[in-house]
């Protein structure tokens, strides 16, 4: 009948990122030396290492938190909240000013599509930007209880592998806009856009350590949430480090949020716009190859147009471009390790073996490079542990309901809340069950939206605390009457 | 003047309606002196039909201004701030040319212009957040409130050339109204010269419409037109004027800001956005 | 709607009266405005190059109905808008021609003649039943329709009574589809295809698209159209991927397929290849077929030639290159 209409390939070009071959820790405004092992950042998509990067040991960490303490005491908490606010404005204008350069390096350490880093990750954080920059100097209508709050001083932020630029947006911005100066400490898997902000704020005039970026693995984040001086942590990653956190700073002043892990019900009525719906399924579970913490990874159906949904889901599944990142029609990239693969095998084995029934569409994977194909479990029992444990890779469970009060129970049995999905079109039976889900965003007809006016966060083991609107400055802020 | 030096080329100053740059429909013009008594330029004497245009020029911008997001709206007032900051120069000498001040002191003039620009372009995507939110009645409903624009707000500028023309324009249009304002007088060539700004700013054509001429003549067809929603007086010195203008605003119950003491300098309140803007209240029910 | 499979066996009696027909179009799953305009936004970001833009490119050429349907359009304007239709690109013998001509039922005869050639002769699309505005009786419209065919037109776009979809009188149209239809038939047994066009600017949501889809398919149209071109807006993306769904369902309930063709408005190549992308993604491979789906355009074509011009020289082509017609 016809020829089948063959993308050819369309690679966003590389020569827009000026990779050096080694990095060094960004502390008091300058780059320097790390003094435990450098680590290796790789290219999941070809595990090609793409440069070496300095880490920073205990004592590296002691020096970047007295670098913010300087620049806190000094200039950052003296200065208007006008003045910050333009730096802020600075920062914004520059990440959309480079924001190919920090798409196309986001896409290279994470593998993830460069359709998503250059439409989502990289004008949400400059988004994030613009709209804290703004608050800098209204912070006293932002806190309840009157008076102009004050800022807490330096905070200790570590950040995941998953949104590397975004995330690290979602910390600083706030946290500057609010008076305190940061140490930051990106995934030891994704640490090259935080290391190009560095020059970003050498661009904008930030004073000197205002942002320090510390990198390294786990030992070097452990060194920032301990340390003795920082007054607040932010963590976002998983629910088990933010448990040890949470005993870390126990009996100190420290503040802390977290934001966590989630296992999210997407629920779709029999009334869904279906045909948007299986779009909103497809992102929820899809998106960023299912490594994000929000992610619709579990799809509660209706019974009465379950076998229709499927049907639906599948044909759309079969339409998903996988392959190179950086291909600007590629759907899902690539997943961002070999150990996070190698969890993501684990759980998919356990679901077969407790008898769920996995389906992927055909798709061939590189021979290079950590891939996991699009995967559909059906047949999902709440006891599977592909039902209950965060999976973090681009595989959905289904799971059947009848009644909304059946939905309502199933979506919030785990010890779980950040996020959830409904799917009607009946407006009072959405709300209905928006009402009743705990889980701290809950998207309606939609899925994995995020905008800087918004705040987002747990209930639960997913964390507490806000990071995004109003809500999001108040973690960097005492108010008058605290 | 010597034969040999340079003739420098001068501005016409003309209205911005509609996005663009024309004459008085009258032809008019009234001359404007600097400082020192010199003649600087004629600056166009707008008509009550150039207002009726330039009603109709900011009710047409009217809903696609007030349907962007809040967040490009902000984008765009911030742009103004950019460029404004970019042509800092030529409005430090206008405005030591009109008020006959000190450079330092025009040179704090366009700072604060360029800063309150700045702070109202933050509030775009905040300010519903301040003063809208969930109102917790007692029933299964969702029910929230969150401002919306009141609409065409007419605008009597005061006499500051900068800094007062900013500081009632940027809340109006920050928040997504459109606007007519009747400029300075006195001081009415600086108010051309920030329409230039806006017009490369990314401002919309008909979302700020400045007209030159005197107040009062002008201000009463803004404040009768019943196709216009809210009334600043700021610029009204005339406190009989202020009156009879707020009566006739009365026909079609525009809102109305009165002329009142404040320091321009001062970091503003809310009050600027919240005279324009209505609440509007959504009820929904919440059930199975 | 319930499944696929459960409306198919249904279909027979959803048009037996109005109230079982409104029952069946009010209970098709509802369309969610802004998640089918993500979408789209989402699938016109797909960057289509080198081998796969010629392909588009010159698939897109071979699915235009190449149209005029002015009060000012004259024998000479037709037969000239035929030349073009047959060799778009006179310097170049690949360009390949395009689907058919689309012209009011008066000037079939001059396309009829204008686009036969001695190895065969492209299609005639004639607009008929009263268009663009369809206020016209029954009769009128049903001899406007035999009148186009007798004249030669090997297709009729026909236009809805978008009165009687707005008032709900659901039954009143698909039975003038069915007429119309019924009108197309030609002596020898033949029928003339059948296209029948939304006026989609006039219907406005996209769950009256949805149901008009459905309501012309079950009533026999051969291609669902979107606009007359005489209506803003006329043809858009998300109009056009909602139509490629019904299409796409309609298949799987009844194993017929329909074409789908999006008018007026499409004025660049780059529109055109993001129509296509949707067809792929929406709809499926099979409809990448001038049988399947037509573009109703008159600027667009020039436009698509100067950009396979730029694919074949290198060069950026001017509009002096390109022949008006």
């Amino acid at each position: 009948m016809s020829t089948p209409f063959e993308y050819a390939p369309a690679p966003e070009s590389r020569s827009v990122v000026d990779l050096r071959p080694t990095y060094g820790l960004f502390v008091g405004g300058e780059f320097v030396d790390g003094h435990a092992d450098p680590l290796k950042s790789v290219n999941p998509a070809t595990e090609e290492v793409l440069a070496e990067v300095a880490t920073a040991d205990a004592d590296d960490v002691d020096a970047a938190v007295r670098a913010a303490r300087r620049a806190y005491q000094r200039t950052w908490s003296r200065m208007s909240g006008s003045e910050r606010g333009k730096y802020l404005f600075r920062i914004a204008r520059l990440i959309q000013e480079r924001s190919r350069e920090l798409a196309v390096l986001e896409t290279l350490d994470n593998g993830k599509p460069i359709k998503e880093a250059r439409d989502v990750d990289v004008p949400t954080a400059a988004a994030h930007f613009f709209y804290y920059a703004g608050w800098a100097d209204k912070l006293e209508y932002a806190v309840a209880g009157g008076g102009t709050p004050q800022p807490l001083g330096v905070a200790g932020q570590v950040i995941p592998w998953n949104f590397p630029f975004l995330m690290l947006a979602w910390k600083v911005a706030p946290a500057l806009a609010a008076g305190n100066t940061v140490v930051l400490k990106p995934a030891e898997t994704t640490p090259l856009s935080a290391l190009l902000f560095a020059e970003i704020c050498q661009q904008a005039d930030l004073p000197p350590g205002v942002v320090n970026i510390v990198t390294g693995a786990g030992a070097t984040g452990q060194a920032v949430v301990s340390h003795a001086d920082v007054d607040k942590v932010a963590f976002t990653g998983s629910t088990d480090v933010g448990r040890s956190i949470a005993r870390a700073v126990a009996g100190s002043d420290k503040r802390l949020t977290l934001e966590l892990g989630g296992k999210a019900a997407n629920i779709v009525y029999d009334d869904a716009p279906l045909d948007e719906a299986v779009e909103g399924i497809v992102n929820g579970i899809f998106f960023n190859q299912g490594h994000v913490c929000c992610a619709g990874s579990r799809l509660l159906v209706q019974e009465s147009v379950a076998e229709e949904v499927l049907e639906r889901l599948r044909r759309r599944m079969g339409t998903l471009r996988l392959g190179d990142p950086l291909d600007k029609n590629t759907d899902v990239g690539a997943i961002n390790s070999s150990a996070q693969l190698a969890r993501i095998r684990e759980l998919v084995e356990a679901g077969e073996a407790e008898g769920a029934e996995r389906w992927s569409p055909p798709c061939d994977l590189p021979e290079r490079g950590y891939w996991f194909a699009p995967t559909l479990f059906t047949g999902v029992s709440q006891a599977h542990r592909i039902a209950r444990e965060e999976i973090f890779g681009p595989v959905l469970s289904v799971l059947t309901f009848r009644t909304p009060a059946e939905a309502v129970e199933k979506a919030n049995n785990t010890p779980y809340g950040l996020s959830a999905g409904i799917w009607s079109d009946k407006g009072s039976r959405a709300l209905w069950t928006a009402e009743r889900l705990r889980a701290g965003v809950v998207w309606t007809n939609t899925f994995n939206k995020f905008d800087p006016a918004s705040p987002f966060g747990g209930y639960k083991e997913s964390g507490y605390g806000r990071e995004g609107g109003r809500h999001g400055l108040e973690a960097y802020l005492k108010g008058a009457d605290q | 003047m010597s034969p040999t030096s340079r003739a420098e080329v001068r501005k016409t100053y003309k209205l911005y309606v509609g996005g663009a740059f024309p004459r008085s429909e009258s032809g008019r013009s009234y001359v404007v002196n600097d400082a020192k008594g010199r003649f600087w330029a004629n600056a166009s004497h707008a008509s009550r039909k150039d207002v009726r245009d330039a009603v109709v020029a900011a009710r047409k911008a009217f809903d696609g201004w007030a349907g962007r997001t809040a967040y490009n709206r902000g984008q765009v007032v911030y742009r103004i701030a950019e460029v404004l900051e970019g042509r800092r120069e030529q409005f430090e000498s206008e405005i030591r040319a009109a008020e006959g001040v000190t450079a330092a002191r025009a040179r704090a003039a366009v700072d604060a212009a360029v800063d309150r620009l700045v702070w109202y372009a933050g509030w775009a995507d905040k300010l519903s957040q301040v003063v809208g939110g969930a109102n917790p009645v007692a029933g299964p409903f969702l029910n929230h409130s969150a401002p919306d624009p009141s609409g065409v707000i007419g605008v009597v500028a005061p006499d500051g050339p900068l800094l007062g023309l900013v500081s009632v324009v940027a809340p109006v249009i920050t928040t997504g109204n459109t606007c007519v304002v009747v400029a300075s007088e006195p001081h009415p060539l600086t108010a051309v010269t920030l329409g230039e700004v806006m017009a490369t700013a990314d401002v919309p054509g008909g979302v700020v419409n400045l007209l030159t001429g005197p107040r009062a003549e002008l201000a009463p067809w803004l404040a009768s037109h019943m196709d216009v929603n809210g009334l600043d007086l700021t610029g009204v010195a005339d406190p009989e004027l202020a009156r009879n203008l707020e009566i006739e605003a009365a026909q079609n119950l525009k809102r109305v800001r009165r002329p009142a003491d404040e320091d321009l300098l001062a970091t503003p309140g809310l009050g600027r956005m919240t005279t324009f803007l209505e609440t509007k209240t959504v009820w929904h029910p919440v059930g199975r | 709607m319930t499944s696929l499979s459960s409306t198919a066996s249904s279909l027979a009696d959803v048009t037996t009266s109005d109230a079982a027909l409104r029952r069946f179009l009010h209970g098709l799953p509802g369309v969610d405005q802004v998640g089918v305009e993500q979408r789209v936004a989402s699938l016109a970001t797909r960057s289509i190059k080198t081998t796969a833009k010629a392909y588009a490119l010159d698939l897109a050429i071979r699915m235009v109905d190449l149209t005029t349907l002015e009060g000012a359009d004259t024998p000479g304007k037709v037969r000239s808008l035929g030349a073009k239709a047959l060799r778009p690109d006179p310097t170049d013998p690949t360009c390949p021609s395009v689907a058919a001509v689309c012209v009011y039922p008066d000037m079939v005869p001059y396309a009829v003649e204008a686009v036969t050639t001695p190895g065969g002769r492209l299609h005639v699309a004639s607009v008929a039943t009263a268009f663009p505005s369809g206020r016209s009786s029954r009769s009128i419209k049903l001899e406007d329709t035999r009148d186009a065919v007798a004249a030669g037109a090997d297709e009729i776009d026909m236009v809805i009574d978008r009165g009687a979809f707005l008032t709900g009188r659901y039954l009143d149209v698909f039975e003038e589809i069915v007429a119309v239809r019924e009108a197309c038939a030609r002596p020898d047994g033949s029928r003339a295809h059948l296209k029948v066009i939304f006026e989609t600017g006039e219907l406005q949501t996209y769950d009256n698209v949805r149901r008009v889809s459905w309501l012309a398919m079950l009533a026999g149209a051969d291609f669902i159209k979107t606009s007359t071109g005489k209506v803003q807006p006329a043809a858009t993306l998300p109009v056009t991927l909602v139509m490629l769904e019904a299409v796409r369902d309609f298949r799987a309930s009844t194993g017929r397929m329909v074409g789908v063709k999006p008018a007026g408005g499409i004025r660049t190549s780059k529109d055109a290849i993001r129509y296509l992308v949707v067809v792929n993604e929406v709809a499926g491979p099979d409809w990448l077929d001038p049988d399947w789906f037509r573009f109703g355009a008159s600027s667009l074509l020039n436009d698509l030639l100067l950009q396979r011009t730029k694919m074949s020289t290198g060069r950026y082509s001017g509009p002096d290159y390109v022949t008006l017609d």
